[in-house]
């Protein structure tokens, strides 16, 4: 019982925040709002005894809007709200097809047979997870791994503006990178 | 409680994710939308595994593949954003559509 | 698994985190007031005296400041704080002895980000702002590396259970065995706490930084909130590098208390021994040394504990 009670609020709450998300005017408090939405449904995963992933979810979250909120800053003209402004295209369309969306989803949980036998939990679920990743999916946790590298040498690529000769001078010879910020571990 | 609350939770969600995905103009307002979309995929993961598969493994392995597609997506997406404006001083999605041409 | 505190305990948790960050605060002005050649005693009253003096100054409101996230943000700091001591174990019980305790304290300590950011963008001053944005740049620095330490307190005890990690300290300390990781991690507590050498964020510089524009009870809540965090800091590292309530003679309870005390001293001190370094070039301090630093000192501890 209460179990549904705090469901309920929980998933109200996540939901009104991301409809918020796109309503306010200050990016802060978009990306805020967006944070709340996370945490709210990361609560909900608690229910279900994920208690790692759900602590993960808002440990995650929390720091990726933080870094998010800079470049929300960073990129919008007004980012403060100060004045009311809209940057929609096809809004009905996109409220259309949203809606639209939604209904069938809706329809479909409710018309699809749903299995009522339910398997038990095991006693840990994280034990269950960290067996699995380093078990019998392990090759998920690996291939993750990878992307992950992967990401942040692409992400430094795409993002700097400084290349090698940047760096070293046109023939490389540069003994020591001439960077505008000097880095503290006295390179 | 029941799987039908939380699916609807997730297809709220999305739907709500869509709306912003499909309706913003600036890109980083639309990643947002993205990441909505992706929270309630994880919702929904999270409840299929609680009320369906409890005693596999799998549905939780998925949640932790789509958090990394979340911070993989959110990272991708800020480097492409910076390198557009570095570029030419673009940060709108109509404004970027050289594809098309 | 322990049992669960009792009410009156769990009650007790944020008043004793209180005390002790009241001690800092007193710590602090002491050694400020020796270094000026003031008699020291006098200043272990300064805090008090200050808590009073603000508690009636006027707050101030800005004209085209977002309020309620300036004042939401304040108000985060202690509640970050008090929420990441709910998994430490006292006498062998805690409020909440999660299943996952290192992950929600880091979870938990993590919300410093968002209300140190929220704090300095909220006042709609310049200087706030700069300081808001250095203190991300600074938990992007301290973030791993202090991950790792956590990491391999709990690879050593093989489990994220805060009371379990106590247990496996029966032998001999984390300090002891992971030294690396608990250098790390005393580091990562100044940097979380925006203290010592990393208090970039409300430096003098910026004029007090993402606390710049605060007066009043939401200065003393911004100012009380970083003690707290500093003592919560502090604190934990008994459970998971100093063997928790392990000691001679005196009862569990108080050797939590005195090693919690130790710490924080230590910490204070460092405070005002160390310079200040910009976060720009911790960055690269955290990222090509400390970060290799921890994940060796976990490779080493993951081979004793497959070993032993």
């Amino acid at each position: 019982m209460v179990q549904a009670v705090v469901f309920a609020i929980c998933a109200a709450a996540s939901v009104a925040a991301g409809i918020a998300v796109f309503r306010v005017d200050s990016m802060a408090r978009a990306t805020l709002a967006l944070l709340a939405s996370f945490v709210l449904a990361a609560i909900t995963l608690l229910l279900l005894d994920l208690s790692y992933l759900g602590v993960l979810v808002i440990l995650m979250m929390t720091m990726e809007m933080m870094i998010m909120i800079v470049f929300m800053v960073m990129y919008m003209m007004n980012p403060a709200g100060l004045m009311p402004m809209t940057m929609v295209h096809n809004n009905r369309g996109a409220l259309a097809i949203s809606i639209g969306v939604f209904a069938v989803l809706a329809a479909g949980i409710f018309i699809v047979p749903w299995p009522d036998t339910r398997p038990g939990t095991p006693a840990d679920p994280t034990l269950q997870l960290a067996e699995a990743i380093m078990g019998s999916k392990m090759l998920v946790m690996m291939v993750v791994g990878m992307v992950l590298f992967a990401t942040m040498v692409a992400t430094t690529v795409l993002s700097t503006d400084r290349g090698r000769y940047d760096r070293y001078g046109d023939d490389l010879r540069r003994s020591r990178p001439d960077d505008p910020i000097r880095g503290g571990a006295g390179r | 409680m029941s799987l039908e609350p939380y699916l609807l939770l997730a297809a709220a969600l999305l739907a709500v994710g869509l709306y912003g995905a499909l309706s913003q103009q600036s890109v980083v307002m639309l990643m947002m939308g993205l990441e909505l979309m992706l929270n309630g995929v994880i919702v929904a993961t999270g409840a299929f595994w609680f009320y369906v598969s409890a005693d596999r493994p799998d549905g939780q392995v998925l949640v932790l593949v789509v958090v990394t597609a979340m911070a993989v997506e959110m990272a991708v997406g800020f480097a492409v954003t910076t390198a557009i404006f570095r570029s030419r001083d673009v940060d709108m999605v109509d404004s970027a559509t050289d594809l098309k041409d | 698994m322990g049992e669960p505190m009792p009410l009156w305990g769990v009650l007790l948790l944020p008043i004793g985190l209180l005390l002790l960050g009241y001690g800092a605060a007193a710590w602090s002005a002491m050694l400020t007031a020796r270094a000026g050649g003031a008699p020291a005693s006098a200043a272990a009253s300064a805090p008090a005296r200050e808590t009073a003096r603000l508690l009636v100054e006027q707050r101030r409101t800005i004209p085209g400041a977002d309020t309620v996230l300036w004042r939401l943000g304040g108000a985060a700091v202690p509640v970050a704080a008090i929420l990441s001591v709910l998994v430490l174990p006292v006498a062998g019980r805690s409020a909440a002895d999660l299943s996952v305790g290192v992950v929600w304290f880091n979870a938990m300590e993590v919300l410093i980000w968002v209300a140190v950011w929220t704090v300095g963008w909220g006042a709609d001053s310049v200087w706030g702002l700069v300081g808001a944005y250095r203190f991300l740049v600074q938990g992007l620095a301290y973030a791993l590396p202090h991950m790792f330490a956590l990491t391999t307190a709990a690879l050593g005890a093989g489990s994220l259970r805060v009371s379990d990690i106590v247990q496996a300290q029966e032998g001999v300390w984390f300090a002891a065995l992971m030294p690396v990781a608990f250098g790390v991690y005393l580091l990562s507590a100044m940097a979380m706490a925006y203290w010592g050498p990393f208090d970039q964020a409300v430096a003098r510089d910026l004029a007090g930084g993402a606390g710049a524009e605060l007066a009043g009870v939401d200065r003393l809540v911004f100012r009380a909130g970083r003690y707290l965090m500093l003592t919560a800091a502090a604190a934990m590292a008994v459970p998971l590098f100093l063997g928790g309530g392990a000691g001679p003679l005196l009862p569990e309870w108080t050797w939590t208390v005195l090693k919690a005390a130790a710490v924080l001293a230590l910490l204070v001190w460092l405070g005002h021994r160390l310079p200040t370094v910009r976060m720009d070039r911790f960055t690269e301090v955290g990222w090509v040394v400390l970060i290799p630093a921890t994940l060796l000192q976990a490779l080493v501890v993951a081979i004793f504990a497959l070993v032993v």
